[in-house]
């Protein structure tokens, strides 16, 4: 194994490991949150939906457009005052969190709101007249009957999430893309380069695998 | 009783309008099965939908049992469709849920306790007739099994009035005839008034009591069944009663009939409401010294009687045939004589 890759630091690599999951999982946590949301009020303020609202859906629209619009790498810079205020720092993985969680959460809203357009018209009718509440239809129907939709694309989200905080690292948020760069490819020592792809693909592997596992399992079409 | 008194709605799009619904008045009756008929587009499902409001009247009033729908507000119209069930063409069952879930939703939306919605679910699954299929999710179902879920659910919270929304339009006629047999089963065992709408003559003919034929947002033709049906005024009305008793002109006209039978009186009876058990073809030949040729005929059975009609040669004396004529008459059979032998 030190013959193979002669450069790494095995602390080092399982450190940074460490640091991708922790971005990756609380990022994606407040990516559900958030992008839940996003994707409830894109789709309830739509014309002729629940809370048909014209201001609410251009502001929700509006804003899941313009910030799926911007360059990840280039958000990571634009939100830097908002980290340094946060945390004192833009350095480490909990600094990286906002960032990537602004990136990620318009992009799971629209996958939320396309989940949501699936759900039969005919069973939020159904839900109105049984006399459900609004709440009652999001949470028990609307949620509900979407879950594959939201599971799969919850799976999707995380994968472009472990993505960015490969990007996020080469700022020095740290994670195996952190390592891989200051580590591996500007010492041009490739061996942390390959071994840290390999990981990075064996996580992306991990998620999927999960998110098709839990998508099947709770879809009863 | 359920009073609609010059119920609108409007459909407003860029610079069009359309009368969906238009000006529409109607009483239906405590524990009757009430039928609205009509071509697709004649205002049918907007129809149903404007008395518990899933679209709101541009005008007019729906009273249920002296309450007026129309009036309520957002939250006392939410507590009132409680007690108003509804049953859709396309079933609408949640699909995440079993059987028994779908059942229990009505009753968590209004509250009830797990212990009661347990018991209340299971005396459902009996009445429809799921018994066994508790825990099947609605994919695992045919489109029959489907809609009793649809229908358990929709009796779930006890409602006084039921609104089939072409509840057997998506159905094969076998599995039709199974629903409507079950419709009428809680119609008489609950009480329950049932206002259904439908394309199809043959739902109408085999379960209602009354039915209101609408075309274009208005009704053109209302009442008893078979008042309606065998007296049909309106071309709509007339046509919707070909879908069952085929087309006049399918029938033998009278010359031919006349043409092709020399001997013997050839009879016309008319059955309106006659029961089914006076079995008045038999009681003629045994009382009477004719004998009785059924030539061709066109009965339907409908929820208050049969109606339809009756081609018959009758051979004999004449004063025999002739009283035997007078028997018939006096049942509420009538009789037209095409021609005397």
């Amino acid at each position: 194994m030190a013959n193979l890759f002669p450069n790494i630091d095995w602390m080092d690599l399982l450190w940074a490991t460490g640091e991708t999951l922790y971005m990756t999982l609380v990022a994606l946590i407040g990516t559900l949150i958030l992008g839940t949301i996003l994707g409830l009020f894109i789709y309830l303020s739509a014309p002729g939906n629940l809370w048909d609202n014209k201001i609410v859906y251009s502001i929700t629209a509006g804003f899941v457009n313009i910030f799926r619009a911007i360059p990840f790498i280039i958000l990571i810079f634009l939100i830097l005052p908002l980290t340094v205020f946060l945390f004192g720092t833009f350095r480490g993985p909990t600094a990286a969190l906002p960032a990537l969680i602004l990136g990620s959460a318009p992009f799971y809203g629209r996958l939320v709101e396309i989940a949501l357009r699936e759900v039969d018209h005919g069973v939020i009718e159904a839900a109105k007249a049984m006399g459900a509440k609004t709440s009652t239809i999001i949470f028990k129907v609307l949620l509900k009957e979407s879950m594959p939709a939201l599971v799969s694309g919850l799976t999707v989200t995380a994968i472009a999430l472990i993505g960015y905080t490969a990007v996020a690292g080469s700022i020095g948020a740290g994670g195996l893309g952190d390592y891989a760069y200051f580590y591996g490819f500007t010492r041009r020592d490739m061996d942390i380069v390959y071994v840290c792809t390999l990981l990075i693909v064996l996580i992306v592997f991990i998620f999927q695998f999960i998110g098709d596992v839990i998508t099947k399992k709770i879809d009863k079409r | 009783m359920i009073v609609i008194d010059q119920l609108s709605k409007v459909f407003k799009t860029n610079e069009h309008e359309l009368k969906a619904v238009d000006d529409l008045s109607l009483s239906i009756e405590k524990g009757e099965i009430f039928g609205v008929i009509g071509y697709s587009g004649a205002g049918k499902s907007t129809f149903i939908r404007l008395i518990n409001r899933l679209e709101e009247p541009t005008s007019g009033t729906v009273e249920i049992e002296g309450q007026n729908i129309t009036s309520l507000s957002k939250h006392e119209l939410r507590v009132k469709r409680q007690e108003i069930g509804m049953i859709f063409q396309h079933f609408n069952l949640l699909w995440s849920r079993t059987v028994e879930e779908n059942i229990a939703f009505p009753l968590e939306i209004a509250g009830t306790s797990k212990a009661e919605i347990q018991t209340r679910v299971q005396e459902l699954i009996d009445l429809v007739g799921l018994t066994g299929k508790e825990k099947n999710y609605p994919s695992q179902l045919s489109g029959g099994q489907k809609q009793r879920v649809g229908i358990a659910r929709a009796l779930a919270n006890k409602p006084k009035v039921l609104l089939c929304d072409e509840a057997t339009s998506a159905l094969d006629p076998e599995t039709t005839d199974s629903i409507l047999a079950l419709l009428v089963d809680i119609n008489e065992k609950l009480g329950l008034t049932i206002i259904l709408i439908t394309h199809e003559m043959h739902v109408i003919q085999k379960i209602c009591h009354n039915v209101a034929v609408m075309e274009a947002g208005r009704v053109v033709e209302q009442g008893n069944v078979l008042e309606v049906f065998s007296h049909p005024k309106k071309p709509v009305t007339k046509k919707f009663v070909e879908q069952v008793m085929g087309k006049p002109d399918e029938e033998l006209t009278d010359d031919v009939l006349i043409e092709h039978i020399s001997d013997g009186h050839v009879l016309k009876l008319t059955f309106v409401k006659e029961t089914a058990n006076q079995a008045i073809i038999s009681e003629v030949a045994k009382h009477y010294d004719v004998d009785i040729n059924i030539i061709q005929g066109n009965i339907k059975q409908t929820q208050e009687g049969a109606y339809g009609s009756l081609y018959v040669k009758m051979t004999g004396d004449l004063p025999a045939v002739e009283q035997a004529i007078q028997f018939i008459r006096s049942t509420s059979v009538d009789v037209e004589v095409i021609t005397h032998g």
